[in-house]
């Protein structure tokens, strides 16, 4: 099927959607747009360089919460607070990923684990007196632009996949550029990336640091949507979910969109089933391991200038990473 | 002047000395081959140049500054390429993709840039583009471009390692056994393509194991045996020197 057809179509479709459907249905796309945000900054770190992060959550948490905090203390508006939210995310992710990028693979995958545990606990436990413990953060404000207020299902919608579209283009751009480039050589092989000129340690945490400022930005969103935010909404199984979607996805941001629809819509349309709807959901991952291992939309080739068309369509035939 | 001096260089691993004491000169714009039996420190000496390895005694000099010690995308900036024994191409990207990562430290587009795709930055990418595509086709690898690195036959996953290393603009190319797993032909277009590469003001610094490729295009020989330096001259000197037959021979004292 022609991708560029299926993400126009894909785009319309999300663009329409809130005008046709029902308040219950509006809300749970606007969590489909939150975790496809979180998803598509993981896949930066996961997806493009190879990195095994599986703490994602923390990052969204720092962000949710500084959002929180500050609005509800500071009384700062909510729009105001996003770069914020996500600059605090992304020193946060500076700070705890300088001493262990050098990690490879599943040592690094434990040590985001327990970065994401570590930050669940020390908001369970009133960091600083302003977290609120267990009960969480309450009374965020709604995000003010201009004068209008965003309070209804449908403007929060439209605020999150505006978003969603913006980190698209950003990413496709920098999928497309020496960045993009530098990270796929270290997912392919770190030392030979060291030894023609890439900073290997320099972009892994570069990577980390973006998607951690997107992750925050996340966070300030699903602060302004919830108005209250605990700690159990940042726990691990949420860092599992990102991470499933972004290796579900193949790698490409439509790979990613599509998964994160799957991940998050599938549970919802298999409510009526109850009980069995894990089930289902599990039995729909073990085919996609048999018959997909490479995910469900691997990145296409890149291509230069003079129509030199760059990777072979089956360059990444071999799965994920 | 040299422009590769390595002085009394020391490195260990656990108990085992790999190199031990080293001292050598690569003279700017030479050929110089290292030979010497496996397991005599040929790729420890050339990991310790490119910064892989942080050797425990001794400096490395190269272009009149020190670099014992730098990283080793730092060297590769300040002119030292190289390629591997065994090869490290990035096997599902595009063979384009490849050099194009060669290129990488003589860009500048930062964060924000390659996310906004401004003039600038698309001047440098159409560049670099322009750049590799003239590497691929010195090597005569530029109608593969787009082909996967990992497809390619032997002989040119090894020329493709060198059109990345060349990319980076090197003033000194390290080539670890660039003859490896190569034919009789592939071997002698290797030898014109190595002197190719010295005709366009490139220092090589090369371990080979085909005496036929190093005898032809090393105007000097530096060989090793047990992490020391053995035998040092042209090809004909060193390859009358007792020292050198005897590693590669053995002894003529009649021990055996």
């Amino acid at each position: 099927m022609n991708r560029r057809v299926f993400a126009i179509a894909l785009g319309i479709a999300i663009c329409l959607l809130p005008l046709v459907s029902n308040a219950y249905w509006t809300d749970v796309c606007v969590s489909i747009g939150i975790y496809a945000l979180l998803a598509l900054s993981l896949n930066v770190i996961l997806g493009q360089a190879g990195i095994f992060h599986m703490g994602h959550a923390a990052f969204f948490a720092v962000g949710a919460y500084v959002t929180g905090v500050c609005n509800t203390i500071q009384h700062i508006p909510i729009l105001w607070l996003m770069p914020v939210s996500g600059l605090a995310a992304a020193v946060f992710a500076y700070l705890v990923a300088r001493p262990i990028i050098h990690l490879r693979g599943d040592y690094l995958l434990v040590v985001t684990i327990g970065i994401v545990e570590i930050v669940r606990i020390a908001l369970l436990n009133d960091l600083f007196g302003l977290t609120g413990g267990s009960n969480g953060t309450f009374g965020i404000a709604r995000p003010e632009f201009l004068g209008f207020r965003i309070v209804k299902g449908i403007h929060f919608y439209y605020l999150v996949w505006g978003m969603v579209g913006a980190t698209l283009l950003l990413f496709h751009g920098l999928w497309r550029s020496r960045f993009g480039r530098a990270l796929n050589c270290i997912k392919e092989d770190d030392i030979a990336s060291e030894c023609c000129g890439i900073d290997v340690s320099g972009y892994k945490l570069a990577a980390f640091v973006l998607g951690a400022f997107w992750a925050g930005m996340a966070g300030t969103v699903y602060a302004a949507k919830m108005t209250t935010i605990a700690p159990e909404s940042f726990n691990f199984m949420e860092s599992v979910i990102v991470f499933a979607v972004v290796i579900l996805s193949g790698g490409s941001q439509l790979g990613v969109l599509v998964s994160t629809f799957l991940f998050i819509g599938l549970p919802e349309l298999l409510r009526e089933f109850a009980s069995a709807r894990m089930l289902l959901f599990g039995l729909a991952m073990m085919g996609m391991m048999i018959w997909r291992p490479q995910g469900l939309l691997p990145p296409l080739a890149r291509r230069y200038g003079g129509g030199l068309k760059s990777a072979a369509p089956d360059a990444m035939k071999d799965g994920p990473p | 002047m040299s422009l590769l001096a390595v002085r009394e260089m020391t490195k260990a691993f656990g108990g085992l000395m790999a190199v031990n004491d080293l001292s050598f000169e690569v003279e700017q714009g030479s050929i110089v081959g290292m030979i010497g039996p496996n397991g005599a420190g040929k790729t420890t000496v050339f990991n310790c140049i490119t910064g892989n390895y942080v050797p425990e005694a001794g400096d490395i000099e190269f272009d009149g500054r020190p670099i014992k010690g730098v990283r080793p995308h730092r060297i590769v900036e300040l002119g030292i390429a190289r390629t591997f024994q065994t090869i490290r191409l990035f096997g599902r990207l595009t063979v384009l993709e490849n050099v194009l990562a060669g290129r990488h430290c003589r860009m500048k587009a930062g964060l924000l840039a390659c996310m906004f795709h401004g003039r600038a930055m698309q001047r440098e990418e159409r560049e670099a583009v322009r750049r590799c595509m003239e590497e691929l086709e010195f090597l005569g690898l530029a109608d593969r471009r787009g082909e996967a690195a990992g497809g390619l036959s032997y002989g040119n996953q090894r020329l493709l390692e060198i059109a990345r290393a060349l990319a980076t603009e090197p003033k000194l190319l390290i080539l670890d056994e660039p003859a490896g797993g190569m034919n009789a032909q592939e071997t002698d277009a290797l030898i014109e393509v190595i002197r190719a590469i010295r005709a366009r003001g490139v220092t090589i610094l090369l371990i080979e194991h085909d005496m036929r490729l190093v005898m032809q295009v090393s105007e000097r020989l530096v060989v090793l045996e047990n992490g020391s330096l053995i035998a040092e001259g042209t090809p004909e000197h060193v390859r009358r020197h007792p020292a050198v037959i005897e590693a590669y021979l053995g002894s003529s004292d009649g021990r055996w």
